[in-house]
């Protein structure tokens, strides 16, 4: 294969008809490699397509995600990573004209259906955002508003020891213990998302949803959080979506990799980064587009 | 020639000058090599030409405007031998001389008169002729002046955006040096008033009826001063204007921002928004006519008494007035609060109701409140409903069911028909007006203040 880049202009794609060129041209059978499916599945995901009014962002995706595992997702800017994991706790409800069609459930019940009540649903389904989004309220109340919704604690000195509790497990207790009062936007970067990773635990949920938790911040704050990741896999079920391949290699333990809404290849994160069975997994890996 | 075909003139002159500064600029680029070689944009030497020719015009023409006439009177009274000496007199004497000049004057006139006719029609006549040479010459030659210089090296550009910046902050100025005015003119007023009638008289008084005597010797010749009667209709219309409006304004706000779809939003918000455009005097006769008889009726089929003009009726109806405020305002905040508060409170399980109560409106606070502010200065500054909702009388009382007046409406009848301009009686009304602006401006200073501290909390 040439070491040509795939984006390099019209002039290329006219001329030189490579072999890269067919593969993303190719759109129409793209079929899934590797091992999607496990024995022991907390989120069963069939067929799934998505769509946003006509045009459809997700294609046929069927993938499991194991119990107690970080499942990463990857791929270039626009393949629908986040549209896909915004399907698990029905956050594309939100989107005015988003659709989305297949099984999908949840330690066996169905997460879409008439019957189906999303509160309590996205109660066990937590989200961690991109950008840190923390309440302009304090650390304190960040962290108890989930709790005080879903009336989890009914005293007041439970409610203290959950967001002890939290706050510890994101690693951020020490930091703020003496200004629980104070607002959360007054934190750093860092400190917010594990801000908002502490109000995600604080509600016990069974899955933690991860949207490119560290894309806004600096390596330290990002190290932090990929060794919350890790302790957090003793308790939790994590799917996250990262753009930096080493991250992905740090804290997953299978990988998925998308490609122009549809699921190309899902292995064991070593597998994926050292012997990637499909070619367009191989071509993004090592840094060819995307 | 006449003042208007002059203007015209003027105006034609200065789209001449840029067109041939503009030609100039490009005919001088062209024997460098292109516009690249200009200092500036061709449009800008045009534009400077331009306003060469037409600035220093049009200054000389306003100026020469506003002295005119005053010069001309001043030399025509002075051709008069035996001019009355007192100011009145002297200006029925010239009133006289310009309907003779103008040929409508009833009456005989005298030989003196028609000389000073003939004068004054002499002098505009001339006057015409100098101000049309001077400024057509201005006009020409400081065109010209600029033509002339027109060279690739001109820094065109930097001049005219000095010339710009010039009259941006006279336009600031004129608005500055009005409001400082107003001020000033009511706050003397208002000493003049001070000095007839105590301050504390004036705060604390407790007793409303501003009727003068004209004559020394008429029954109840002294007014009563005590505005706290208006101070207190004013706020008790006000409240129960934002107890109608808070409450509708700020929940239609967060139905059309969060509960309704595009389609019901898009006619919605201007529907609702007319109720803005709506004059005050419409408003103002549905609340007398309608409302207050309506209020009146239901009041003693329950076996209350009320009068038919009621704080109550111009409270409400002024609400009504006041909801597309509360409500576009908000609106506008809710709006503005992230979507990612929202996908946080919605991922952590929240019903819509819940995000809305607990995370929007808490982040949209400092915005509803600044704009409620702002809403509470319309509602104190609103005249035409209370004139005709709320009555005259300024009673003290508590009972929105009586008949109460406002400050801005006791202004209004303090200054219609005839008045003395020094009477206490009308004084009394900028002591009121001075009032009425300090509260305004307390008011629109903490909601500003309250906004923009909403604005650091997301910038
Ligand atoms: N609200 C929306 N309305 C319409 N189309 C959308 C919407 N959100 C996403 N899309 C489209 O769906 C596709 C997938 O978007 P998605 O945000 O899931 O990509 P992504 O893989 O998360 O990209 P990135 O890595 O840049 O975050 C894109 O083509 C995008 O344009
Ligand atoms: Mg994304």
């Amino acid at each position: 294969m040439s070491t040509m880049t795939l984006n390099a202009g019209p002039a290329a794609a006219v001329g030189d008809s490579t072999a890269e060129q067919n593969l993303v041209n190719t759109k129409a059978d793209i079929k899934t490699v590797g091992s999607p499916f496990c024995d022991d599945a907390k989120l069963r995901m069939r067929n799934v397509n998505v769509f946003y009014g006509e045009t459809q962002a997700i294609h046929d995706v069927s993938l499991d995600i194991g119990r107690n595992q970080v499942v990463a997702m990857i791929g270039p800017s626009g393949c629908g990573k986040s549209t896909f994991l915004r399907c698990l706790n029905r956050m594309n409800d939100t989107i005015e004209g988003c659709r989305v069609e297949g099984e999908l459930s949840l330690d066996g019940d169905p997460i879409y259906g008439a019957k189906v009540d999303v509160v309590p649903l996205r109660a066990r389904v937590g989200m961690v955002f991109q950008k840190p989004n923390p309440f302009p309220k304090s650390i304190y109340d960040n962290v108890a508003y989930g709790p005080k919704i879903h009336g989890i604690a009914s005293r007041r000195a439970e409610l203290d020891e959950i967001v002890e509790n939290s706050l510890r497990r994101a690693g951020l207790w020490n930091e703020v213990k003496d200004r629980l009062d104070k607002p959360g936007t007054g934190l750093s970067g860092g400190q917010q998302q594990r801000l908002c990773i502490a109000r995600a635990i604080a509600v016990s949920p069974e899955v933690i949803l991860m949207d490119e938790p560290c894309s806004a911040l600096d390596p330290i704050a990002t190290a932090r959080i990929e060794e919350l990741i890790d302790e957090l896999r003793e308790n939790y079920t994590i799917a996250i979506v990262t753009h930096s391949m080493q991250q992905a290699a740090r804290v997953s333990q299978r990988t998925a990799y998308f490609h122009l809404g549809k699921l190309v290849e899902v292995n064991d994160t070593e597998t994926v980064f050292t012997n990637p069975e499909h070619e367009l997994t191989e071509a993004y890996i090592t840094g060819r587009f995307g | 020639m006449q003042t208007p075909t002059l203007f015209a003139l003027l105006l034609l002159l200065i789209l001449v000058a840029y067109g041939t500064g503009f030609s100039r600029a490009i005919g001088a680029a062209r024997s460098r090599g292109g516009i690249r070689s200009l200092a500036s944009l061709p449009s800008y030497y045009g534009v400077h030409t331009a306003l060469w020719c037409g600035l220093p015009a049009l200054v000389i023409l306003g100026v020469w405007l506003a002295f005119d006439d005053a010069i001309i009177r001043a030399l025509v009274l002075g051709g008069v031998a035996d001019r009355p000496e007192t100011l009145s007199g002297q200006n029925l004497l010239y009133a006289q001389i310009q309907n003779l000049a103008a040929g409508s004057l009833v009456g005989e006139s005298t030989p003196q008169l028609a000389a000073a006719a003939a004068h004054l029609n002499s002098l505009r006549q001339s006057g015409q002729w100098l101000q049309t040479a001077l400024i057509l010459i201005l006009a020409v030659g400081l065109g010209a002046y600029a033509l002339m210089r027109v060279t690739p090296e001109l820094r065109a550009r930097e001049k005219v955006e000095k010339v710009l910046r010039v009259i941006l902050l006279m336009c600031a100025c004129a608005a500055i040096f009005t409001t400082v005015g107003i001020l000033m003119s009511v706050l003397f007023e208002s000493l003049r008033f001070f000095q007839a009638v105590p301050v504390t008289e004036f705060l604390f008084g407790l007793h409303w009826s501003p009727q003068m005597a004209m004559r020394a010797d008429q029954v109840g010749s002294s007014g009563a001063f005590g505005a706290v009667p208006l101070f207190t209709g004013t706020l008790m219309v006000s409240a129960i204007a934002m107890f109608v409006a808070v409450p509708v304004g700020l929940m239609s706000a967060i139905y059309l921002a969060e509960y309704a779809s595009n389609r019901v939003r898009a006619f919605a918000k201007p529907l609702i928004e007319i109720l803005a455009g709506v004059p005050t005097v419409v408003y103002g006769f549905f609340a007398a006519l309608t409302v207050a008889p309506f209020i009146r009726d239901l009041a003693q089929s329950v076996g209350l008494e009320a009068s038919s003009e009621s704080a109550l009726a111009a409270g409400l109806v002024m609400g009504v007035m006041i909801i597309p405020f509360i409500s576009s305002l908000s609106d506008d905040v809710i709006n503005a609060v992230p979507q990612s508060l929202r996908d946080g409170a919605l991922g952590l399980g929240s019903t819509k109701s819940e995000t809305v109560r607990k995370v929007v409106i808490p982040a949209a606070l400092p915005g509803i409140v600044g704009g409620v502010l702002l809403a509470v200065s319309r509602a104190i500054g609103e005249t035409m409903i209370v004139v005709m909702a709320a009555g005259l009388a300024a009673n003290l009382t508590a009972n929105p069911l009586e008949s109460v007046t406002t400050v801005t409406v006791q202004i209004v009848t303090l200054l219609v028909g005839d008045q003395e301009f020094d009477s206490p009686k009308t004084l009394a009304a900028f002591a009121l007006g001075l009032m009425l602006f300090i509260s305004t401006l307390i008011l629109n200073f903490i909601a500003l203040h309250v906004v923009k501290k909403y604005r650091e909390q997301y910038d």
